[in-house]
């Protein structure tokens, strides 16, 4: 390869037959200016093979395709710029210049960027690097942590410059005003990887004091963009920067339909810059009606259980019943019974009364009596003095009779006569003589019914019966 | 336990808003269900008017202070006003 270039070089320089003589060097860097003069920077697209990082910190490479080898370097200042760590096997493109190492006399290409070819290719490195951070459980449920219902300070990863810094504090500021801490960086190109990944850890490293308020909640942001463009926000550090930051973390990394590794590892993802503003703080009008809403409820509420508290126990007092109710209720039946009471004495006095005026008619007063019993005395009187005429004037006359022919007929009349009636000493008459005896005390009775003692003689028995004789004949 | 827990409540000052707003929206619902003693329901309406206060104030505490993070030589971080640039 080398005589090819110095036979190239041999007709421009028009040196012919009269062939000067050059020192190795000379040649050397000589052709290491043709190589620089003539190629300038070049992108050059091969597979990388016999990536290593010398300790120097340069890293040497090959790049291939089916025909030929080249050399590549990487100076150790330029890796940490690269947007992509090279690795073997990748389909890439570097953007270089193409120069000689003189002490080998080795052509190289001395790169300064290095992207990887073709997007599918670039998909696949992103797919297995993903599927390796996975392994390691980076992206894992359980390692996403709660974002604070209202962050007290918020820091936000992303250039100073431009639409998202601006959607973000817009959005912010319209839904929930908080401080906000911005940490500028590049999001795109050479190194942005490395600043993006200093700030989230420059962030987490914040310790509250004074002036400066340690964030309670991340955004890492970026506008939308090609693949290329938001490639730092695949890249490994920043993916194990934010697995490694204590502060919650949103990532919003172009548009929607654009997903970088960091969305797998944040704790939430955000389909826009505007959209990780709205996830990371509540609308305050909203929370302020939502309380407003509570305090009428809470109101409500207890207005109502109180008014439930005073029906339940109004319900439970009516159950129990009022004493003066009860009182009332019995009050009116005593009154009734009072009434029927009365009524009842009253219709049993009125009863009564007929039946005394009923009585009482019939009860006639003893005068009327006395005067009715006189009348009918009188007219018995009356009938009993005729009768009297009758019953006495006849018999007196009988009597009379009587009297007379007793007169006529008694033995008295005999006495006129001269006799006398002889009684013993029982009143009994002595009709015969043979009823004395001598001594016997006798009695004598005369017509004028005066009595004499007299005394039977000797003989009385003789005499006696005579004189019994006579008297008895009399009769 | 509900009528102990309320004196062990902690107090409002120190609660999040949303730790304040979760127990309002607890205290709003057991006072609306009835479930809440009358004696109780008096404690919870009073610590409701309280938590109630607390949030409102949260929401008032609202600033918008924007700074941004200047890295200084000594790699010490200071804050500076941020301006939007176009």
């Amino acid at each position: 390869m080398t005589n090819e270039t110095a036979s190239e070089i041999t007709p421009r320089n028009n040196v012919l037959g009269n062939v000067p003589e050059m020192s190795v060097s000379e040649l050397a860097f000589s052709l290491k200016r043709t190589l620089e003069e003539t190629y300038g920077r070049i992108r050059i697209r091969g597979e990388l093979s016999g990536v290593k990082v010398a300790a120097s910190g340069h890293m040497y490479a090959d790049m291939k395709d089916e025909g030929a080898v080249i050399n590549i370097v990487c100076w150790k200042g330029v890796m940490s710029r690269l947007s992509l760590m090279p690795e073997d096997g990748m389909d890439v493109i570097c953007t270089g210049k193409v120069t000689s190492y003189p002490k080998g006399s080795r052509y190289q290409i001395v790169i300064d960027s290095i992207e990887l070819a073709g997007e599918g290719a670039l998909l696949k490195m992103l797919e297995d690097r993903k599927k390796k951070l996975a392994a390691e459980g980076l992206f894992a449920p359980e390692r996403k942590k709660p974002l604070p219902f209202i962050p007290h300070s918020i820091g936000v990863v992303t250039s100073p410059t431009g639409a998202v810094i601006r959607d973000i504090l817009h959005r912010l500021a319209d839904r929930f005003p908080r401080p906000v801490l911005i940490w500028p960086v590049p999001v795109q190109g050479d190194n942005a990887a490395d600043k993006i990944a200093a700030a989230i850890k420059g962030f987490d490293s914040i310790q509250s004091s004074g002036a400066m308020r340690r964030p309670d909640l991340l955004i890492v942001a970026r506008g939308g963009g090609s693949l290329e463009d938001l490639m730092a926000f695949n890249e490994e550090s920043v993916v194990r920067a934010v697995a490694d930051c204590s502060i919650p973390v949103i990532s919003a990394v172009g548009h929607e339909t654009d997903t970088t590794l960091i969305d797998y590892v944040s704790d939430l993802r955000a389909p826009t810059p505007t959209g990780a503003a709205e996830m990371a703080v509540p609308v305050r009008a909203n929370l302020r009606t939502q309380i407003l809403d509570d305090e009428k409820r809470l109101v409500s509420g207890i207005s109502r259980l109180f008014e439930e508290m005073r029906h339940r126990l109004t319900a439970q007092a009516a159950r129990l019943g009022d004493p003066g109710r009860i009182l009332e209720v019995k009050t009116q039946s005593l009154d009734h019974l009072s009434q029927k009471l009365v009524s009842g004495f009253e219709r049993g006095l009125s009863g009564k009364r007929t039946r005394m005026l009923e009585l009482g008619a019939m009860l006639r007063h003893p005068k009327d009596r006395i005067a009715e019993a006189q009348k009918i005395l009188s007219i018995r009187t009356d009938s009993l003095m005729r009768v009297r005429n009758k019953l006495l004037d006849e018999p007196q006359k009988r009597f009379v009779h009587a009297g007379r022919m007793l007169e006529t007929l008694s033995f008295k009349s005999v006495l006129n006569r001269g006799f006398v009636v002889v009684r013993d000493d029982q009143g009994k008459p002595v009709t015969a003589a043979d009823q004395t005896r001598t001594g016997q005390s006798v009695r004598l009775q005369f017509e004028d019914d005066k009595l004499v003692d007299a005394v039977i003689g000797k003989g009385g028995k003789s005499k006696k019966p005579a004189k019994a004789d006579s008297q008895g004949q009399l009769f | 336990m509900s009528e102990q827990q309320i004196p062990q409540q902690p107090p409002v000052e120190n609660m999040t808003f949303e730790a304040a707003l979760a127990e309002l929206e607890q205290i709003v619902g057991s006072l609306e269900t009835g479930s809440t003693a009358l004696e109780d329901s008096i404690t919870a309406y009073e610590r409701g008017t309280i938590l109630k206060k607390h949030c409102e104030s949260k929401l008032s505490e609202a600033q918008a202070k924007i700074e941004k993070i200047n890295i200084n030589s000594d790699g010490t971080v200071s804050t500076a006003p941020f301006e939007e640039q176009e």
